[in-house]
């Protein structure tokens, strides 16, 4: 039993140092980014110090809370080797028929508008998990369906008809403007809802499930994890999530039309990308992809506080993915050699 | 410790019949394990093992037979009903969640919980801790399991049977890639497992470690019992003739031929943890036979010599030419072809056309000015579906649509084609039927009695022995043997491919 202990002594000694280098840039991932948006504010700030301004930064933070509140959901679709194109679609449709419900029923109490929200988007967030789950149908193809799907359903529905703030009751609109200590309370909403996925993601079977799926598919089934429910319940949420951003779209924009949401899709995808979440899987945390959100919202409002053409943002913005996807990929191309040189030359002992 | 006959038996498998369609993988499954002793279950390859783990691990269902779990009759519908009567399986490359840590690999979907079903990390990674403590090792439950060692990653799944009180342990093949001391490491783990009361059934080729680590062995071949012994009452002699035990038919055609100039020259090439220190030839009209267990490094240096993987040292020199490392297009100009060892993933484009297919390897001879007409891939195709006795509906069908032995062919068609000097033939039959086979080994005997050079590697003693010239063992990435078409039984080469050098060196 002794000389057992000692056994794994080659393995373990080389074998630590590289288990916290690992762990380390894990951790580092949610600090990288809380850094880089730092790094950039204060950039923007020097080139033109009214983005440091109260109202700015308001403007910072609500540009980012929408996108940032997507990537909770589609987090916990991608953890699951999944992906949710449709959610700007979704986004979109929903705010238009909250927005219709204000227009058609003045009187209509507030958390209506909500629920109306959240219980559209889940309703597809329902079916897509169903067609996803039942049918086995790849999600990339069934969401880039309902991408257009939804899409086309909101351009008939609004035939041209905009709604504008006229429509929308001053209370709901309150939630888009007003402030708690200069903080906008929208920001403070989705702050919440992140705060509350991050530990449901971290503490409950339920969620854990959701990593499991994505790491290894065919261990999942063999530990008895019921993968179906859990990548339908994934859907069902990234839905609802979807619809209570279209609420939140008519609380701070008071005004819909066909171009709601549209390309919200990839501005997500990206934002949970480059806050860690693998493409494949298994790994990210939702504050990371959060954080990313908020991150690539202060590029882009940086780039305009310091007149920079608009076209730079997209590519900046294209040039951070690449980069995130390239220092994930070497990353574990890194571990994997040292590892196999490492058994190499135990064998060879 | 003795096995204690005289208790009742943990796990009884009786007349297990198990078939795959016309395939009857296993005829008389049988084993009992006692509570306390490590058992051994040893077989050529295709005697039947892995099926009856696959019973065992409730993957497969037995046609017939009967299993007991501490008396009691019992039928397993699926992984999770062997896992509730306490049988777990150890699988030679286990299947965890790299991204979660050791611990969550272990309680998967029973992680410990406090108040509001929250999980409990802290308990969790005590509780991991402490059935490691158990079993004498010493591991971070808190670490990731990617990076894991094969090694590791077997004890996080042993730790996992352990924590769901398995009462038997059944590991296929654990040591295969685990290095001299973690296989110490893995025994210590197996005499604390039986010291707690627990059964291990232990698959393994490399007899040295049956006879080190376990108390009875029982013996199958052809999907049959053949005997359980305690191991002290077997010599190693007695093992290797029960497991083998059988004529060589005329399934050989062999051409007697005289070998010529010396077409591959393999001069000390190595890749650090895969093979090291090979040296051989290979002459016109001979056929040399790479043979050894699974994971020995046989295909590995095939692929080396072809340039598929890389090789840090040596030299690999074909007809005089020297070959450069890691680069295939350069051993196929100079005349070499491969033929991998699985055809569905590596040898066909299984939705291609089977013509396209046969063009494929060809297709810079074949095309013109860059294009490529369909009537030379066709044309190339149906002289060597005639020269190979091809059986197909049309040329233009899916590959997929050949039996096993017809995909075979249309591999060798694909390579043949080419008019290659050397031919690598990794696992020329396996899967295909008997009257295939020996169509494919009559190919092979023409080939080389017109002056071609085969390297073959296989799995299967029958064919090594029947078809090689000469045969050479590899055993852990290293040549324990080279053996003369005379000097070469299966008893000579289980015993170096087993690692027993000295009986084989000879």
């Amino acid at each position: 039993m002794t000389t057992s202990t000692s056994a794994p002594r080659s393995a373990a000694s080389s074998r630590t140092p590289l288990k916290q280098r690992v762990g380390g840039v894990l951790r580092a991932r949610e600090t990288g980014i809380a850094v880089l948006i730092v790094v950039v504010f204060v950039a923007a700030t020097a080139k033109n110090e009214a983005f440091a301004s109260a109202n700015s930064v308001q403007q910072l933070l609500l540009g980012a809370s929408l996108i940032a509140l997507l990537a909770v959901g589609q987090t916990m679709v991608i953890v699951t080797r999944n992906v949710d194109l449709s959610v700007g679609s979704v986004v979109g449709i929903t705010a238009y028929v909250v927005g219709m419900s204000f227009r058609d029923n003045p009187d209509m109490p507030v958390f209506l508008g909500f629920l109306i929200g959240i219980g559209l988007g889940a309703v597809f967030g329902a079916i897509t998990g169903m067609v996803v789950t039942v049918f086995r149908v790849p999600s990339l193809v069934v969401t880039l369906a309902g991408l257009y799907l939804i899409r086309g359903l909101d351009g008939l529905l609004v035939d041209g008809v905009i709604i504008n703030p006229q429509s929308i009751p001053r209370e709901f609109q309150r939630i888009g403007y007003e402030t708690v200590l200069g903080i906008p309370v929208l920001f403070l909403l989705v702050l919440a809802v992140v705060v509350i996925a991050a530990y449901v993601m971290r503490s409950f079977r339920s969620a854990r499930d959701l990593y499991a799926i994505g790491s290894n598919p065919a261990a999942a089934e063999l530990a008895g994890i019921p993968s179906e429910k859990r990548v339908f319940t994934a859907f069902l949420v990234s839905g609802a999530l979807a619809g209570l951003t279209g609420a939140l779209f008519v609380a701070l924009y008071a005004q819909v039309d066909v171009t709601a949401g549209r390309g919200y899709e990839f501005l997500v995808v990206a934002a949970v990308v480059v806050g860690g979440v693998a493409i494949f899987g298994g790994s990210g945390t939702v504050v990371g992809a959060a954080l990313a959100a908020l991150l690539l919202n202060t590029i882009d409002q940086a780039l305009v506080a310091s007149r920079v053409s608009g076209f730079w943002t997209d590519a900046i913005a294209g040039a951070l993915l690449l980069g995130a996807i390239a220092f994930d990929r070497s990353l574990s191309l890194r571990i994997a050699r040292r590892l196999r040189s490492q058994e190499g030359a135990h064998r060879d002992v | 410790m003795e096995p204690r006959a005289t208790a009742d038996p943990l796990l009884v498998l009786e007349r297990a019949e198990k078939s795959f369609g016309p395939v009857r993988a296993l005829v008389d499954g049988s084993i009992e394990l006692f509570p306390g002793e490590a058992h051994a279950l040893l077989g050529e390859n295709g005697a039947g093992k892995s099926t009856l783990v696959k019973i065992l691990a409730g993957v497969h269902r037995a046609d017939a037979g009967e299993l007991r779990v501490g008396g009691v009759p019992l039928v397993f519908n699926g992984a999770s009903d062997a896992r509730d009567a306490g049988v777990s399986i150890i699988y030679q490359e286990p299947t965890l969640f790299p991204d979660l840590t050791v611990a969550e690999n272990i309680y998967m979907g029973r992680q410990p919980t406090v108040a509001g079903r929250r999980i409990d990390r802290r308990a969790m990674n005590a509780a991991a801790r402490e059935v490691f403590a158990r079993l004498g090792v010493v591991l971070d439950p808190a670490r990731p399991a990617r990076g894991l060692s094969v090694a590791d990653q077997q004890i996080v799944e042993i730790a996992k049977a352990l924590s769901l009180n398995a009462r038997v342990l059944v590991m296929d093949e654990p040591t295969a890639a685990l290095t001299g001391v973690e296989v110490q490491r893995l025994f210590s783990v197996m005499e604390t497992l039986r010291a707690d009361g627990a059964a291990v059934m232990f698959i393994s080729h490399r007899l040295e470690e049956v006879y080190a680590s376990c108390q009875r062995v029982t013996i199958m071949r052809d999907g049959r019992f053949v005997r359980t012994a305690p191991i002290e009452e077997v010599s190693v002699d007695e093992i290797i003739r029960s497991m083998v035990g059988r004529d060589l038919d005329a399934l050989f055609p062999k051409s007697e031929t005289a070998p010529g100039e010396v077409v591959l020259d393999v001069d000390g090439i190595g890749e650090d943890g895969v093979f090291s220190d090979i040296s051989f030839q290979v002459r016109r009209g001979e056929i040399v036979a790479l043979a050894g267990l699974v994971g020995a490094g046989r295909s590995e240096v095939a692929r080396a010599v072809f340039g598929i993987d890389p090789r840090s040292r040596g030299r690999v020199t074909v007809l005089g030419r020297e070959l450069p490392g890691h680069r295939p297009r350069a051993a196929m100009a100079a005349g070499v072809a491969l033929v991998p060892e699985d055809r569905r993933q590596q040898g066909l484009v299984m939705d291609m056309p089977i013509d396209q297919n046969m063009a494929l390897a060809s297709l810079d001879r074949l095309a013109t000015g860059g294009l490529l007409r369909r009537s030379s891939e066709r044309s190339l195709a149906v002289e060597w579906a005639r020269r190979l006795q091809l059986k197909f509906g049309r040329l233009g069908n899916a590959a997929s649509t050949l039996s096993g032995g017809n995909q075979q062919k249309v591999v060798l068609g694909k390579w043949l084609s080419r008019d290659p000097q050397l031919l690598i033939i990794d696992e020329p039959t396996r899967g295909i039927d008997v009257g295939t086979k020996a169509e494919v080994h009559r190919i092979i005997d023409s080939l080389v009695a017109d002056g071609m050079a085969v390297l073959m590697i296989s799995s299967e003693l029958p064919e090594v022995l029947g078809m090689a010239d000469r045969v050479l063992v590899l055993h852990e990435g290293r040549i324990t043997a080279e053996l003369s078409r005379a000097e070469a039984t299966e008893d000579s080469i289980m015993r170096a491919a087993s690692g027993l050098t000295s009986g084989a060196a000879a």
